[in-house]
């Protein structure tokens, strides 16, 4: 009798002596992805000291699961307090209403800066006039290139311009010989044509989001230069999954540049033969400039034209009970001093720039022309069926590449199956159910 | 009072309560939902507000009927089905033959060793038969290259990829289908062989009036199979293509995941799935129905 009691009497007891306890300790349930959600506990016993009442339980979620894991938490409502999000979901979770509005926060007795943030990134966090969320650590997409090569094709400083940049590609290429080439860009990826679309000015949308504007001159002259690369043989037309091992690629010289992220600073270092290291370089991406098919859309003449504006943030949940001890860890997460130090962790670059004065930030050849590269950042169209017209952009650009179709075919296509996408974003625009 | 017939039937449906339950829970009541769903637009705005959900009849089908790359993934599957099935159950056959022959020594070794690719993990068995595949270093182009054959881009080239699938599926999966054939040779009476032996049958003649016949339920069983697995082809284009290039290894599955679980149309995945049900049923009867025919 008593061996079965037993237990319910320690739980009573176990109820009783919490709810004895007098400082009333609160727990913020932290959701953070990948390695920044086992690094970021490094940060907390400092946060823990400043605010003695506040525990913080941090939750690591794998990338690969950590979208539908926060979509099955929302549905489940068992969402955290505060979470990590890619930049680009914010309008999904926006439209689903999960996340709080951080505008009365930041109005007062806040003093939070936020002039100090990259302004394109800043951005991908505001919608509809209302800050959902602030970046936490940021990303976009720039060359990575081989000095070695470049220099052998008489380019001993990095080239200006995409005319500039084209030329050291052919030149480049016919170094190269058949089975190499001068710059990988997977085909499955939409990354670079958007970039380049976005360096013409081109919409992307139209009507409010309400239909897709790709048969705009603006978008068929980007979607033309992109197209061109593979035409002349200084792309290959293959895909990520191809690659059985993109770094030993780099390293054999199979091609000399590369479109990505921030990410690969750490990867290249760790990855390439040591032989390769002083041999790669990073730079901004070349803007149109002068030089067709976009003249004098980009603010360099040509140095460095727009790239997007990723990367991820933190927001707090519309349901958490616990609001205000969750926006104490972000405001703290935010501090120039905690972005540098976890910048030391992870390597994940900082939101905030004076955190880039730091030593060993600014020590880091590889990370600088990421920061000339954040000042010239745009972000997608904020809409929660981004991900998928994006996908779709990149799907008629593999067949337009593989000339299964044309220009205008294949830009026809997309706008009617753009617009098909949205058909639901419209209706419900009409009924008024979403701003 | 109950009739003993009663009491009977009544503590047989007691003994399949806790069955049916659980069936019923975790089968019955998901499909029924995911039929309901099929039938509206449910997606990500309505997951945030019911308000946003429309019941839209059989638009998802009619939509699905009418989406080019539902039928391209449609093509894709029936080549998986129509090559790699027959293609694995003959594999199967044959290696169990060899496995089960009289000559063959050290058979539990062979037995073991055919059936490894089936417990190895297919995101491994990915990894290396990329390597395989590679264009510049693969062991498969280094092969073909001592014949004479020009380099195949297996994975890259749009009319290659589906046979480097089926390649890899087969290969991953034939010693499954091997242990069942063999558990189907072994159960032929002996004596049936020893007797054609003295009528004079040669080892051909024994295959097909003996082997063949005997093997019947087993082949109908394997190729029922076979054929119902082969149609929810996911996993093998997921890890080695991801449906590329140009969805030329796209499968009906892969389809319905990325509509639901990428873009969460979840509706509009619930269709597709009913879709494949539908075909599979269909394919499963009429395979039934002709092997009636044939044996009758």
């Amino acid at each position: 009798m008593f061996r079965l009691l037993s237990p319910i009497i320690l739980l009573i007891l176990g109820l009783v002596g919490c709810d004895s306890n007098p400082d009333r300790i609160v727990t913020v349930e932290f959701w953070a992805m990948g390695q920044e959600g086992e690094r970021v506990r490094m940060l907390l016993p400092e946060f823990e000291r400043r605010h003695p009442g506040i525990r913080v339980r941090v939750q690591q979620l794998p990338w690969s699961a950590a979208h539908e894991k926060l979509l099955t938490a929302y549905v489940g409502r068992t969402m955290p307090d505060i979470f990590q999000l890619g930049n680009t979901w914010i309008p999904e979770f926006v439209a689903l209403r999960a996340i709080a509005p951080l505008d009365e926060r930041l109005r007062t007795g806040s003093n939070l800066a936020l002039h100090d943030y990259f302004p394109g990134i800043l951005a991908t966090n505001r919608l509809n006039g209302h800050t959902y969320a602030l970046p936490w650590y940021v990303d976009t997409r720039l060359f990575f290139y081989r000095s070695d090569l470049l220099a052998a094709a008489g380019f001993s400083t990095p080239p200006t311009g995409w005319d500039g940049w084209r030329q050291a590609m052919t030149r480049l290429k016919g170094l190269a010989g058949p089975d190499r080439y001068a710059i990988l860009l997977p085909i499955n990826e939409w990354q670079l044509p958007v970039i380049l679309a976005l360096q013409c000015g081109a919409p992307l949308l139209r009507d409010q989001d309400r239909y897709g504007d790709f048969r705009d001159p603006r978008f068929r002259a980007a979607f033309a230069f992109y197209l061109g690369l593979f035409e002349s043989d200084l792309a290959p037309p293959v895909s990520n999954a191809q690659m059985a091992n993109l770094y030993q690629e780099f390293a054999n010289g199979s091609f000399a540049l590369y479109v990505t992220g921030p990410w690969n600073i750490g990867e290249f270092g760790r990855r390439l033969p040591a032989a390769i290291q002083p041999d790669w370089n990073t730079a901004p991406l070349p803007g149109f400039g002068d030089a067709p098919p976009c003249p004098g859309q980009d603010p360099e003449n040509g140095a460095i034209g727009v790239s997007l504006a990723g990367g991820a943030s933190l927001a707090l949940a519309r349901t958490s009970p616990r609001q205000e001890a969750a926006w104490l860890l972000l405001e703290f997460l935010a501090e120039p001093a905690q972005q540098a130090h976890f910048y030391q962790l992870t390597g994940d670059l900082p939101a905030r720039q004076t955190a880039w004065n730091d030593p060993a930030l600014a020590g880091n050849r590889h990370a600088q022309a990421f920061r000339q590269q954040l000042q010239y950042v745009q972000a997608t169209p904020p809409i929660p069926e981004w991900e998928r017209i994006a996908h779709r952009i990149a799907y008629y650009a593999e067949l337009a590449i593989r000339k299964q179709m044309s220009v205008d075919e294949a830009l026809t296509a997309l706008d009617r199956d753009v617009d098909q996408i949205l058909a639901k974003r419209r209706w419900l625009l009409e009924r008024g159910l979403i701003p | 009072m109950i009739g003993p017939e009663r009491h009977a039937a009544l503590s047989g449906w007691a003994f399949l309560a806790p069955a049916l339950l659980l069936i019923a829970v975790f089968f019955f009541l998901p499909v029924m939902a995911a039929l309901a769903l099929s039938f509206t637009d449910f997606d990500i705005y309505a997951l945030g507000d019911l308000q946003r959900l429309r019941f839209i009849g059989f638009d998802n089908y009619l939509q699905l009927l009418q989406s080019p790359l539902f039928w391209i993934a449609l093509g894709n599957t029936a080549y998986f089905v129509v090559v790699g099935g027959p293609l694995s159950v003959a594999i199967s056959l044959g290696a169990a033959l060899l496995v089960n022959s009289r000559l063959t020594h050290g058979s539990a070794w062979f037995r073991t060793a055919l059936f490894l690719p089936v417990v190895t993990t297919l995101v491994a068995v990915a990894v290396v038969w990329r390597y395989l595949y590679h264009p510049r270093y693969g062991l498969l182009n280094y092969g073909l290259s001592l014949f004479g054959v020009e380099p195949i881009d297996w994975l890259g080239d749009p009319n290659w990829a589906m046979p480097a699938i089926i390649l890899m599926a087969v290969w991953k999966n034939f010693g499954f289908n091997m242990i069942i054939f063999i558990a189907g040779l072994q159960n032929i009476p002996p004596p049936l062989y020893e007797a054609a032996r003295i009528d004079g049958a040669n080892a051909w003649q024994q295959f097909r009036y003996i082997t063949l016949p005997l093997l019947g339920p087993t082949f109908l069983f394997v190729a029922l199979m076979t054929m119902i697995g082969y149609f929810q082809v996911f996993a093998e284009p997921y890890v080695m293509t991801q449906g590329g290039p140009a969805n030329r290894t796209m499968s009906v599955v892969l389809l319905m995941y990325e509509e639901g679980f990428r873009w969460w149309n979840m509706g509009y995945a619930s269709a597709a799935a009913f879709v494949l049900f539908a075909l599979i049923l269909a394919a499963t009867m009429l395979q039934l129905q002709l092997r009636r025919r044939g044996s009758s």
